[in-house]
Parts: C-alpha cells; sequence; structure tokens
C-alpha cells in the first residue's frame, strides 16, 4: 500500500507512464493513417486551411477590398480566377483572405465553449448533488432551443458584433462539451486511481483537474474538430442573414449572400465560389473528426 | 396495461413542464438583455425626458425585474407577445399568418428526407461494402459539409438560370395564380379543398427546390443512423435465432431488425427537426418564402426586437412540443419504454 502510494504521488512515474503510451501512440497513429489515407488527407486539407488562414494576406494577389468597376462582374478567367465581383473586387483574394477571419471565429467559439463547457461539466459531473441538477436544467434548457435560432435571439439581444456571433456560437455549444466530461468524470469519480490520488494529500480540484479531467481529452478532441466545422457554419449562417459581420469585411456567409443577388441573372461564380470554400472547410473538420474518432475510440470506426 | 402506459405519458408531459419553464425565462432575459432603451425607441426621435419616462411606466419598464417577469408571463399566458414596429401588427398574429408556410415547407422538406434516407440506409446496411453503401457514405459525408443556404443557390443557379425548368425562386406562389381561400394556411391542402389543381400545381412547383434544398440539408443524420443501428440490430443475438429458425430474410429485415432499429432513429429525427427549423430561416431568406424564419430576419435587419423574440420563443415551444410527440411516440412503438429511469 505504501509503495502504491508513494509511485502514485512520485512525479516521474506518470512520465515514464505517459512516454511509454505516446511512443504507443505514434505506432498507433502510423497504423490508423495506414489504414485509412483519408485521414491522411484530410491532415493535408486542415494545412491548406492553415497556411491560406496564417498567409491569405501576403499570398492574395489583388487587394481584395479595392474597388473597380471597369472590370465589374467578369467571369473567371487567368487574370482573376475566380472572376470579380459587382464591384471589380477580385472574388479569389476575397475568398482566400476571408479564411482568417472564418476559423478566428469558430476557433474562438468552439474554444470558449471547450473551456466553459469543461469546467461546467467537471463541477457537475464531480460533486453531483443540487450542483448537477441545476447544471443539468440549464443545459437541457439550452438544448430545448433550435440551436441556431437561439444564436440568432442572443446576437439580436446581445448587439450585432463579430464578438457577439462568437459567444452566441459558444454558448449553443456548451451544452455538448459540459455533457461528454460530466459523463467521463462522474464514471471515474470514485475509481480507483482518483481515490489513491486523494488518500495521497491532493485536494478536490487537482485531483479533477490533474487524475480525472484528462481522461476526458480524447472524446473531446473528436467533437473539437467535428464542433470546428460545425461552428463555421452556424457562423457563415448568420452572417448570411445579415448578423455579425458586415460589408464590405470578406467573409463567406457575407459573400454568398452577396452573391445570391446575381445567381438568378447567371453570375454564378460571386456566390459559388466562397460557398466552395465554406464547404471545403467544414468538409476538412469532418474527415478530421471521424479520422480522430478511429484514432481514439477503435470500437466507433465506421 | 393502459393504466400503466397512461402513468408513462402523463409522466413524460410532466417533465418537459421544467424545460418549458426554462425557455421562457432565456426569452425573459433575451427581451431584457436587449441593447438600448426600449422606451427610447418607443418614444420615438422627438420624445423628451417627461415622454419616455411615461413610455416607460406605459410599457412597464420602471418596475422590478421579478415584476416584469410576472407581467411577461401573464402576456404570454394571453397569447400576447407585443407590438412588431415593423409590421404594427401584434406579433401572435403576424407569427399565426405565417406558421403555415414554414410549416408546409419543412413537414415537405422532412417526408421527402426521410423517404430516402430511410430506404438508403437500410439498403446500405444490409449490403455492406456494396455501391449503395458506398453512395450512401459519400451522401453521409458530403451532405453535412453543405451549408443549406449554399446548396439553395446552387440549385437555383442550375434548376432556374440554367434549365429553366423551375419558377423564380420568389415566394410561395407564382403572381399568375391566385392565392387560394384560407382555411389551413397549407396553400397544398387549400388548393385541393377548394379543387383548384392547376393553382395545386403552381404552389406544389414552388415548394420543390427549397423542400430538396432543406432534405438535402437531413438526409446526413438520418440515413447514418439508420445505417448504424439498422447494422447493429442485425448482427444481434435475436436475427441469428429468428435466422436459424428459418425465418424468410423479407420478415426478418422488416418484421423484427427494422423495428428495433427504428428508435435511434426517431431520436434523431428530433435533433433533426431542430437542425430543420434554424436551416428555415437560411432557407426561407434564399427562396424569398413568407414564413416565419424570414420574418425573424426582416425584423432582425430594423431591430424589431419583439417580433425576434417571438420569433425565438414561438420556434423553441414548437420544438419543446415536437420532442414530447417524438416521445410519446416510443411508448407506441417500444412498450419497453419508460420515463421514471430519466
Amino acid at each position: 500500500m505504501t509503495d502504491f502510494i508513494s509511485s502514485t504521488a512520485n512525479p516521474t512515474e506518470p512520465d515514464v507512464l505517459v512516454e511509454r503510451t505516446s511512443g504507443g501512440f505514434f505506432d498507433h497513429l502510423i497504423y490508423v493513417l495506414r489504414g485509412n489515407p483519408i485521414t491522411l488527407i484530410a491532415f493535408g486539407m486542415f494545412a491548406i486551411l492553415v497556411i491560406a488562414a496564417i498567409f491569405g494576406p501576403l499570398l492574395a494577389p489583388y487587394d481584395p477590398a479595392v474597388s473597380n468597376v471597369s472590370i465589374a462582374l467578369q467571369a473567371p478567367s487567368w487574370q482573376h480566377w475566380f472572376g470579380t465581383d459587382n464591384l471589380g473586387r477580385d472574388v479569389f483574394s476575397r475568398v482566400l483572405i476571408a479564411t482568417r477571419l472564418d476559423l478566428l471565429i469558430s476557433v474562438a467559439a468552439v474554444a470558449l465553449s471547450f473551456v466553459i463547457g469543461s469546467m461546467l461539466g467537471a463541477i457537475a459531473g464531480y460533486w453531483g448533488g443540487w450542483l448537477d441538477s441545476i447544471l443539468n436544467r440549464l443545459f437541457d434548457t439550452i438544448m430545448a432551443f433550435p440551436l441556431f435560432v437561439l444564436a440568432m435571439g442572443i446576437v439580436a439581444a446581445l448587439g450585432n458584433t463579430v464578438e457577439n456571433i462568437v459567444y452566441a456560437t459558444a454558448v449553443i455549444n456548451i451544452p455538448f462539451y459540459a455533457r461528454l466530461v460530466r459523463a467521463e468524470v462522474n464514471i471515474r469519480r470514485d475509481a480507483g486511481f482518483a481515490l489513491a490520488a486523494k488518500l495521497a494529500g491532493n485536494s478536490d480540484i487537482r485531483v479533477l483537474a490533474f487524475h480525472i479531467y484528462p481522461n476526458a481529452l480524447p472524446p473531446m478532441m473528436v467533437q473539437v474538430s467535428l464542433n470546428l466545422g460545425w461552428a463555421i457554419l452556424n457562423a457563415a449562417g448568420l452572417s448570411f442573414i445579415g448578423l455579425g459581420v458586415r460589408p464590405p469585411t470578406a467573409e463567406w456567409g457575407i459573400m454568398v449572400a452577396e452573391g445570391a443577388n446575381f445567381i438568378v441573372s447567371g453570375e454564378w461564380w460571386l456566390a459559388v465560389f466562397p460557398g466552395l470554400a465554406l464547404m471545403f472547410a467544414v468538409f476538412t473538420f469532418n474527415l478530421l473528426g471521424d479520422g480522430l474518432r478511429d484514432l481514439v475510440d477503435p470500437r466507433r470506426r465506421t | 396495461m393502459m393504466p400503466g402506459r397512461l402513468k408513462t405519458i402523463l409522466l413524460r408531459i410532466s417533465q418537459s413542464i421544467p424545460v418549458l419553464i426554462g425557455v421562457v425565462i432565456v426569452s425573459f432575459v433575451l427581451t431584457r438583455a436587449l441593447p438600448g432603451d426600449p422606451a427610447v425607441y418607443f418614444a420615438g426621435a422627438a420624445a423628451d425626458e417627461n415622454s419616455i419616462a411615461e413610455v416607460r411606466a406605459q410599457l412597464g419598464l420602471d418596475k422590478s425585474l421579478p415584476e416584469q417577469f410576472l407581467v411577461y408571463v401573464s402576456d404570454l399566458m394571453r397569447g400576447n407577445l407585443g407590438q412588431s414596429l415593423s409590421t404594427g401588427q401584434p406579433v401572435t398574429q403576424d407569427l399565426a399568418q405565417r406558421l403555415p408556410a414554414s410549416l408546409e415547407l419543412t413537414l415537405i422538406a422532412l417526408i421527402l428526407s426521410c423517404s430516402i434516407a430511410i430506404p438508403l440506409g437500410i439498403l446500405a446496411a444490409t449490403r455492406p461494402g456494396s455501391w449503395i453503401d458506398h453512395l450512401c457514405r459519400v451522401l453521409v459525408t458530403a451532405g453535412v459539409s453543405m451549408p443549406t443556404f449554399f446548396t439553395g443557390i446552387v440549385l437555383i443557379y442550375i434548376f432556374y438560370y440554367l434549365l429553366g425548368i423551375a419558377p423564380s425562386p420568389l415566394g410561395r406562389l407564382d403572381f399568375i395564380y391566385i392565392e387560394p381561400d384560407r382555411v389551413t394556411g397549407f396553400y397544398l391542402i387549400d388548393a385541393a379543398i377548394a379543387g383548384d389543381l392547376e393553382t395545386w400545381w403552381g404552389a406544389a412547383k414552388q415548394l420543390i427546390l427549397p423542400s430538396i434544398t432543406l432534405a438535402l440539408f437531413t438526409l446526413a443524420p438520418l440515413a447514418r443512423m439508420t445505417r448504424a443501428s439498422m447494422l447493429s440490430a442485425l448482427s444481434s443475438d435475436f436475427i441469428r435465432t429468428a435466422r436459424s429458425a428459418g425465418l424468410t430474410e423479407g420478415s426478418i429485415r422488416y418484421t423484427y431488425a427494422f423495428r428495433n432499429a427504428l428508435l435511434p432513429v426517431i431520436t434523431t429525427l428530433g435533433m433533426v427537426f431542430s437542425f430543420t427549423l434554424g436551416a428555415n430561416v437560411l432557407v426561407e431568406k434564399v427562396f424569398a418564402w413568407p414564413g416565419i424564419g424570414s420574418y425573424a430576419v426582416e425584423a432582425l435587419v430594423v431591430s424589431d426586437y419583439a417580433a425576434v423574440q417571438g420569433f425565438v420563443l414561438a420556434m423553441a415551444l414548437l420544438f419543446v412540443g415536437l420532442n414530447l410527440i417524438i416521445d410519446l411516440t416510443y411508448t407506441a412503438i417500444d412498450p419497453r419504454i419508460g420515463f421514471a429511469s430519466r
């Protein structure tokens, strides 16, 4: 018994364990990637998105804000790969530059709901009782709304800004994270390793944060990836109906909305290219999420 | 037997009450969190301190928050959601007038997507690895990545602009037709009641593209869930027993496996309905559909908050009601279900 306690309290022991499992993890990673090349493609697509988000302004061939009415509404050509819009702005440059804003909105929203959802879920799962009941009722209430509609209501109430789009998207995602963490924490609350850590003199918060919570991280990563795609769709949908991002800012949802006015007269490139970019991003995150799920949970492989 | 089931049903209905209370509280909080002062807004541009205070008292905004909440709830009880700034009518009346348009679209889309997704899921599950399984997988992955508003625009471009076979994407009925007399508000039903086939076809034509757009969006989760639950049902012990007892493949599939696979599919249907109500807003904007979604979008543009909050509340109530119906259908499909454990 003394041996057991000293080994769990000894900080070097878990390190050895982590190293051993991470070596196994990389073997496993290579094994899964070999079996499922689509995940590899998804990582490649993700890299393209990240590069576009970071270096977009450097790579864009034209200034996305400069309008030139003499070249308005030109079809795609070698000069303007994605054509020009009604003000003569280069659609390719605008689509490229919008990557950063769209990714920022969704990453910020998902990060917020990840952090808040983790804390609330961990509290509800570890201490239980009335706190658990109240938090559960709260999540039930949020989920009782059609989520996109609730996001609309929140943005309308808080004011029509980009930050509020982030907050609204975060709020509607919190229940998913919180429930996941709650379940993962709850089943390990009285597990042997948690009790041992507590006997070794760790405080409740420490046990929760460093011993129990990390077990919830793998399924959380899958959720994050699937959620990122959904958050992008959500944010683009909100700006499509005129919330949050305002013209002339380049953002995929609003570009599709502006381009929609020209679709009935045949100028398809205004709406189609930003729409395709949006699909590409969502598709990437969904593929990535499926791949990550294979990685962390082999039983649920499809 | 019957009293037990009745008890289950009553229990389930009582369980939706806390959620309803929560929904009302959230919508109250959203109403009070509005940027700016509604009293200033309602008093108009030429208002001075006194008239603003007067309007504030008139609106009940000078009372404490709990008092305001009671007033809000009692207004709700009487079906009063306030006055819309843009139409000048009570919000309840506006919503009631536009709701059938949204419901008609949503229901047709859901029927369409169920009638494709469920057979597709079953076929994919019974023939794993076949082309139909791959088709199912491609549809599922592509479907969840398609922004609804984008699908709608692409469909308009192909079928209206390029092929010219779809009517112009503006509203529920082309102006050459006369609106059918309002009985239910559903144009297809009203036109059928009036026996006006031409108008019926006109309304159906307008419905095709928007409902396909919505259906494509909802296809993916339904097909995915049907396939997964059908696969797990088919690999379970009772199916093996049924096979060894020499039942025909058809009766194994549809009488035994499908019935058991249906439950998770119906759960998914509830979630899908939530997505559809949200996506409705976008599709209605794309197709200029005069439903409650486009009403809310118009209200958002002119900061008509009473209308927006009324819309959010109406949607939530609709969704809570639908979830209740779905849970009650469970008891009809699967008598083993009880709600006491939740």
